[in-house]
């Protein structure tokens, strides 16, 4: 059965739909525009003069040795921000999907962090992990392990994956339960009756049938992870120390609007833009596929 | 190829109880199948015997051991289930063969065993599709064929041909009946169909709201019914159950509608005035022009036979099957066989045989 209504004429609809397409415009089309233009541009050392240049700026980036570290580092940084999330929210939603005590609250415990702004959860992890304030750098600097990381380039690494991936758990964490309530019952309890147990059972019979969630969500923290998680980084090392977590989404603030090359940061965020736009064409084929099934 | 004992089986979830302690013995090779309205707890004993459920109390014996503590995947049981449940990833022989290669079985003696069971069972052509590309039948084919691969000890069917169609219904009902003898698995059968419960088993077990209220033939449970759930419930019209009192120093009953009948078997028990209940089946009522008035309600057609459904003054309606078509639809004259009577006691349901206690003097 369908349901819509007709609107007469052309004027009533276009008024309807024109807040819509003002936002699209003034928020999305209009900055997306002036980033293209700008990309290809480049202003003089004083910014008094702007000049065309082409495809120079993109020349200039793709043989630049520091934004192809900055590649592999968002792709190392993506990676481990999903295996980590992923991985932990399949543990908690298995152990959730279970007949246990108390397993409502348990759940909305676990749906909070998402709730969290990222710099709230950025002085939180600041009041955890800093070397001399925070309860577990404190914990560890007492027990011998050298740890500040605002020096460690590795520990500041692992600190901004854990606290993105933290943040992107609740949802990975939804997802995988209503996917493992949507495995059939009755077919668990075939593999059961067939003689499968435990991991064996979860492994041949559980997620198989998990798959078309675990892709989507491959590409949906990839794509939190290369581009929301700017918030996180910025808060905690603003993408020091050094480089060390300077992401692609950080090196575009950093060269913009710390060093002021407008072109060259343009220049990335369209590269950026163009992946975003890749990644979700990926997703929406996802969608897509479950939905026909 | 196993005995199964089950011993006080029972099972509540939570506070309510389901299964209220069920005894049963069956020796290897048996056919048992359950029957009992929705809701008694079918399923639940099947699922208590699987190891899929946990029982509250009572023990499961299979081939001598106790195995209700054990994991439904160390019990060696086979179960189809209603909706099949096969492995929607998997194709037709690896939802056959995954039980078998999880118990570590020779590659070649897998194959084997996954070709003549698809062969039997008409699978051969179809081994290398997914379930979803499978008909209803078909899928329940495979269910069946994951079953006897295993070659278990015990074979639990649950309502297996319930969403089938009429005509593959009669195919498959014959079908696991060969099998099973062949295989001399023993088995347990739920159902719910008149049919298959009469067809089906070697014996018949009825369950009533958790309760086993007659475990037999499905001969003798059609011709001795232990109560009048059982009479009601077996035999397809249902059996008119009638109320009546005992009369003539126990020598035959007076029903409340009219007509005192005489017990063809001999006497029950007890004082003239006891409360009965009588109970006739459909096809031992006849037209006799001697017989009571009985006005007609509704009257059904079905080829070779006739089932009129009367109503008499008092309310009480009254089914007929008539071995005849073209009868009148306003009223009919009925005669009552005696020698089909089915005599209970009001107040317990349970059945009143004939002759076999004395008439009391009084
Ligand atoms: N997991 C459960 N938790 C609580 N009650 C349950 C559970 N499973 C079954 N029951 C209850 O136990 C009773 C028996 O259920 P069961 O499934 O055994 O019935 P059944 O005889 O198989 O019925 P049907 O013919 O409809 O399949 C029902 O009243 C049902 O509500
Ligand atoms: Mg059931």
């Amino acid at each position: 059965m369908e349901r819509r209504t007709i609107f007469p004429g052309t004027a009533f609809p276009i008024f309807l739909v024109l807040p819509q397409l003002l936002l699209t415009v003034v928020f999305f089309l209009w900055p997306a525009g002036q980033a293209i233009w700008s990309s290809m541009t480049r202003a003089d050392p004083f910014g008094i003069r702007t000049q065309f240049v082409g495809w120079e700026n993109f020349q200039d980036l793709f043989t630049d040795p520091l934004y192809m570290d900055s590649i592999g580092r968002t792709v190392v940084f993506c990676t481990s921000v999903a295996t980590l999330s992923m991985g932990v929210a399949l543990l908690l939603a298995v152990c959730a999907d279970r007949e246990i005590r108390g397993r409502g609250w348990y759940r909305i415990m676990l749906i909070w962090p998402y709730a969290v702004a990222p710099a709230v959860a950025a002085v939180l992890w600041i009041l955890l992990l800093h070397p001399q304030i925070g309860l577990v750098g404190r914990a560890l600097n007492r027990h011998g392990v050298a740890w500040d990381y605002k020096l460690n380039s590795t520990q500041a690494m692992a600190v901004v994956i854990g606290a993105s991936a933290w943040k992107q758990v609740s949802y990975n964490f939804i997802f995988f339960l209503a996917g493992l309530q949507s495995v059939p019952k009755a077919v668990i309890e075939a593999a059961r009756m067939d003689g499968a147990k435990g991991w064996f059972r979860f492994r041949t019979v559980v997620l198989p049938l998990l798959m078309p969630t675990v892709f989507f969500l491959i590409v949906v923290n990839f794509v939190y992870a290369a581009f929301d998680t700017f918030g996180t980084i910025q808060a905690l090392t603003q993408g020091g120390p050094g480089k060390s977590t300077e992401t692609l989404v950080v090196k575009v603030f950093r060269d913009g609007l710390i060093n002021l090359d407008v072109g060259g940061s343009s220049a990335q965020s369209v590269v950026l833009m163009f992946g975003v736009i890749m990644l979700t064409a990926l997703q929406f084929r996802f969608l897509g596929k479950k939905s026909d099934e | 190829m196993a005995t199964l004992v089950l011993d006080g089986l029972r099972k509540s979830f939570g506070k309510i109880p389901v299964l209220h302690g069920v005894d049963l013995s069956m020796p290897s090779g048996e056919m048992l199948v359950i029957v009992g309205a929705s809701g008694c707890g079918k399923s639940t004993l099947l699922r208590l015997v699987a190891g899929l459920e946990e029982p509250t109390l009572g023990k499961i014996i299979l081939d001598g051991v106790d195995v209700a503590a054990r994991d439904p995947a160390d019990r060696d049981i086979a179960m189809v289930f209603q909706n099949y449940a096969l492995y929607p990833h998997m194709s037709v022989f690896d939802n056959m063969a995954y039980g078998l290669r999880i118990r570590d079985m020779p590659k070649a003696e897998i194959e084997r065993r996954v070709t003549e069971a698809a062969g039997t069972l008409e699978l051969s052509a179809l081994l290398q599709r997914k379930p979803r590309q499978l008909s209803g039948g078909q899928r329940q084919r495979v269910a069946m064929g994951r079953a006897i691969v295993r070659e278990p000890k015990l074979f639990l069917f649950d309502e297996p041909l319930s969403n089938l169609d009429a005509t593959l219904r009669v195919t498959m009902r014959a079908e696991i009946r060969r099998l099973q003898r062949r295989m001399g698995v023993t088995s347990l059968f739920v159902t719910h169909d008149q049919v298959e419960a009469m067809t089906l088993g070697d014996r018949l077990l009825v369950l009533h709201k958790g309760q086993a209220v007659q475990l037999a033939t499905p001969m003798e449970v059609f011709n001795r019914p232990a109560n009048t759930y059982v009479a009601g419930f077996i035999g397809a019209p249902a059996m008119n159950l009638l109320p009546a009192k005992l009369a003539q120093n126990g020598r035959a009953a007076q029903l409340e509608i009219g007509p005192t009948i005489a017990f063809a078997d001999g006497p029950r028990a007890g004082a003239d005035g006891r409360e009965l209940i009588v109970g006739i089946r459909p096809e031992h009522l006849h037209l006799d022009p001697a017989g009571f008035v009985l006005p007609v309600d509704l009257v059904e057609p079905l080829g070779s036979e006739t089932v009129v459904i009367g109503k008499l003054e008092n309310g009480q309606m009254l089914t007929i099957k008539l071995p005849c078509a073209g009868v009148s639809d306003t009223s009919l004259r009925v005669g009552i066989s005696e020698q089909h009577l089915h005599v209970f006691d009001a107040q317990t349901g349970l059945r009143l045989e004939g002759g076999l206690s004395a008439v009391p003097s009084s």
